[in-house]
């Protein structure tokens, strides 16, 4: 089964003066266990919106309509009571910049286990055992001595993968990654790339990426959806996507990468 | 392209920056570089977070201590600023900050933070209806409407902001800009945008750009030169497609092979191996050394110094060039 399933999704968000502004419409995309779905497509267009709609989290008054089936559960119509049980539990987000997304002042531990003890029902030292686990397998060295270090004292990277032991700490079927790597340096962004292919193949979860960056997709993306004015304009496997796009958008955004790579290839015989 | 012949506007030579830790461990945050930019040039700094190359920024505008080496503008040395005023001598040398919504005033419209700017150039009064004009122009430089002098800085994106940002530096008539990571708190997509508009607004005006960005992709696609910045010391120098498409540093071609390729290949970008070290603690000799794939026992006692090999500037032992020709070099200025 799909771990993920989005049908003819459409968002309304409520604009200045009250009238609903559609935001996205039409939107239909799956994600397997065990694969990777790239979301393409420029700011504005509806990727962060649409991954919103998934985790529940859109502005107040807003309207959903269409389906997500998350492992089989719809969660359009759903109450908000019933959201907050499954948000963080059966499907989990991380955000671009990481030192925003994690409390200034509470131990790595201590964010960690909060959300395990509440979701989970563990107690304080089955929590921070399993939360030392965590920070092990998203590939931080000393685990047993980061539960009790502050964010301030890890670089940014670091803190990327933190964000992500917190996501994966109720075992979710569906990671939701928005702009991951954007804040990170190129050398910490290959290594959370890889991450992300190794959480893929070690426990099998869902993960979507949402990103800007084509070159961040064609690494690790099996298969995905480009993005244009909150429609969804191609869809397919990540390979054949870049190597014979159908939609003129997509060989639009396509070409303009290879034009920059073209002039550089022909700048050393110019000198 | 410029032209190599024009003097440069911006000198930086042998500069040294050390702070002292609440540790008391001294760190070198820049340690013995020199740059220089000329009219009209763009010039990349590029590292890895902690590289000092914000430090270097900090210390051209004066606002970090010039421990020792120097920073001329135009051959007016600038010093380390304390309490006194900035000297109106580096008016020309203006600074674009990662944080636009802390750079700008949020209680004061666009429009009269542009004019103060405008006024404390201009060594007449000028008249109120000459500066809204030059409000507006400086806005229309930048890409925005000039009704936008009437807001505040909070009713605009970030993007927008670093825009007006730009605008008050150029009230000031710069011959000299610089930016440090000024594309890197905005949304992804704006990054490009803002990123092209310092480009044309510098190129079209003659000003020097000093852009330092951990991003290499826009560096890359702005720059006429970059530096290659680790543990403070610059590694690499030259001009930005030799440096891109021939690295000769092993920290450089780290750096590039680091960039994933969008051609659908499904490869991950190869990463490079351990942290960056304590920058109170640098490694001996080559400070890249214990992480360098290249890396030979000579490695962890010779210094390398920065030296013309093949196209560009390179501080290895380990890259053939420069030293090892049995003619003398040709010395080439730069």
């Amino acid at each position: 089964m799909s771990a993920l399933v989005v049908e003819d999704l459409q968002v309304q968000i409520p604009g200045p003066d009250r009238e609903p502004i559609t935001i996205v419409s039409e939107i239909g995309m799956r994600v397997e266990p065990g694969r990777i779905l790239g979301i393409a497509g420029e700011s504005g267009s509806g990727k962060t919106i649409s991954s919103l709609a998934v985790m529940g989290l859109l502005p107040r008054g807003s309207r959903v309509t269409g389906s997500i089936l998350l492992g089989g559960t719809e969660l359009v119509g759903m109450r908000e009571s019933q959201l907050r049980g499954l948000r963080g539990r059966r499907v989990a987000m991380v955000f671009q910049d990481p030192l925003s997304s994690l409390h200034p002042m509470l131990t790595i531990g201590a964010q960690m286990t909060d959300h395990m003890r509440r979701h989970l029902g563990l107690n304080r030292s089955d929590a921070t055992r399993k939360a030392a686990d965590l920070l092990g397998r998203v590939r931080l060295p000393n685990p047993q001595k980061l539960v009790d270090v502050y964010p301030h004292q890890l670089s940014g990277g670091m803190r990327q993968r933190v964000a992500i032991a917190i996501a994966l700490a109720c075992d979710p079927q569906v990671l939701i990654a928005d702009e991951p790597t954007t804040a990170l340096d190129v050398t910490v962004q290959a290594g959370i790339l890889e991450l992300f292919d190794q959480l893929r193949s070690e426990i099998g979860i869902a993960t979507v990426v949402i990103t800007h960056d084509l070159g961040v997709l064609s690494s690790i993306a099996d298969d995905m959806v480009v993005f244009q004015s909150g429609r969804i304009v191609e869809s397919g496997p990540s390979g054949e996507l870049f190597t014979a796009p159908k939609h003129p958008y997509t060989r639009t955004m396509l070409a303009a990468l290879s034009t920059v790579t073209r002039d550089e290839q022909s700048t050393p015989e110019r000198r | 392209m410029t032209t190599p012949d024009t003097a440069p506007v911006l000198t930086v030579q042998d500069l040294v920056v050390a702070f002292k830790r609440p540790d008391h461990a001294v760190v070198r945050a820049v340690d013995g570089i020199s740059l220089d930019l000329r009219p009209g040039e763009i010039l990349g700094v590029v590292g890895e977070s902690g590289c000092g190359k914000s430090t270097v920024a900090r210390a051209v505008m004066g606002l970090a201590p010039i421990t020792s080496g120097s920073v001329e503008f135009r051959g007016t040395p600038v010093r380390t600023l304390g309490r006194r005023s900035r000297p109106a001598g580096l008016r020309p040398v203006q600074m674009i900050f990662q944080d636009s919504a802390a750079a700008l005033n949020p209680r004061r419209t666009v429009g009269a933070q542009l004019a103060e700017a405008v006024r404390a150039r201009a060594d007449e009064p000028v008249a109120a209806r000459e500066r809204e004009r030059e409000v507006a122009g400086l806005l229309d430089r930048v890409g925005l409407p000039s009704t936008a002098a009437g807001r505040y800085s909070h009713e605009f994106s970030g993007g927008q902001r670093q825009r007006i940002a730009l605008a008050r530096a150029l009230a000031s008539r710069p011959e000299v800009i610089v930016a440090d990571e000024p594309i890197s708190a905005l949304d992804a997509s704006s990054q490009a945008y803002v990123a092209e508009l310092f480009m044309d607004v510098c190129r079209d005006a003659s000003i020097g750009l000093l852009f330092i960005s951990h991003d290499l992709g826009i560096v890359r696609a702005i720059s006429d030169r970059v530096a290659v910045m680790y543990l403070g010391k610059v590694v690499e120098q030259g001009r930005t497609a030799d440096v891109w498409n021939d690295p000769q540093h092993p920290y450089t071609r780290a750096l590039v092979d680091a960039i994933p390729v969008a051609d659908g290949a499904h490869i991950l970008p190869r990463t490079l191996a351990g942290e960056v070290p304590d920058p109170a603690a640098v490694p001996s000799g080559c400070p890249f050394h214990p992480r360098c794939p290249r890396a030979i026992d000579d490695c962890a006692v010779i210094r390398p110094v920065l030296e013309l090999k093949r196209h560009t500037e390179v501080a290895c032992i380990r890259v053939p060039g420069g030293v090892e020709l049995s003619s003398p070099p040709v010395v080439r200025a730069h």
